[in-house]
């Protein structure tokens, strides 16, 4: 929500899920359908910019704290993500694979 | 209702703690491309923009944008290199990001007019420069040469 309002988007539906099951959970037909009807239905009826946010939820509590995490229990671990991250761009520049 | 995630913040703060100096910088824009639908939903073509991989083949830092029949839509999409949250959910529904089916019922129930000969895969780029410059505009050409009247952008 907080990115694409910075950017500025013409229709924006928000289903408040985890990332990577933008349009309802995995197996949820019924709110996978629901989702592009409405996001359909928002490109026939809006004359103007806005966001609709929907009524989904996600069937579990407390997702929204672990996503990105950061504790001093794994600190460690995301340093030496970040060391191999650095790592990989550094070798993939040196190939010449960059845009 | 749930809060909604500061995935800015969050984002902000998840890599400074793996030691990158440089905060990543959003994409801001001051105006808005808005276009109002000009035909019925029944009379519009309707295609799909992802960020699921269909060529994990091709290394991450220099995909680039591509359409793609979608008689080859692959049963499942690379999402590995993704950031999608890992710890509460997973990716092997493809309908849970990728609404093939749906759209293809809601044209046999006459909702829309028809799905769009191709999909659009667009590349999750760190450079703004290359999406703006390179990736979107191959797509809106793509989409004119097909027709379109809608877009859905489902990103992952």
């Amino acid at each position: 929500m907080d990115i694409v309002t910075e950017a500025g988007v013409p229709r924006y539906l928000h289903n408040n899920l985890p990332l990577g099951n933008p349009l309802g959970a995995p197996g949820d037909r019924v709110n996978q359908r629901r989702s592009i009807e409405s996001a359909l239905l928002m490109a026939k009826e809006m004359e103007e910019p806005g966001i609709k946010v929907s009524e989904l939820t996600w069937p579990r509590e407390n997702w929204q704290k672990v996503y990105a995490r950061v504790g001093d229990d794994n600190r460690d671990t995301l340093l030496r993500m970040g060391e191999e991250n650095r790592r990989k761009r550094a070798e993939n520049k040196a190939k010449g694979l960059t845009r | 209702m749930d809060d909604f995630i500061p995935y800015m913040e969050r984002t902000r703060l998840f890599y400074r703690a793996q030691g990158f100096k440089k905060d990543y910088v959003w994409a801001q824009f001051q105006t808005i491309p808005f276009q109002p639908l000009r035909k019925p939903l029944t009379d519009s073509r309707v295609t799909i923009v992802t960020t699921a991989v269909a060529h994990p083949d091709i290394p991450k830092p220099v995909r680039i944008a591509e359409s793609i029949p979608f008689s080859d839509v692959p049963e499942h999409f690379d999402t590995s290199e993704l950031a999608w949250d890992k710890d509460s959910t997973h990716t092997k529904d493809r309908q849970s990001y990728f609404p093939l089916e749906v759209l293809q019922q809601l044209a046999a129930e006459k909702m829309i007019l028809d799905l769009a000969p191709r999909y659009h895969f667009v590349p999750t780029q760190y450079s703004h420069r290359a999406t703006i410059e390179d990736d979107a505009p191959a797509i809106s050409a793509a989409c004119i040469e097909d027709q379109v009247d809608i877009a859905l952008l489902v990103p992952l």
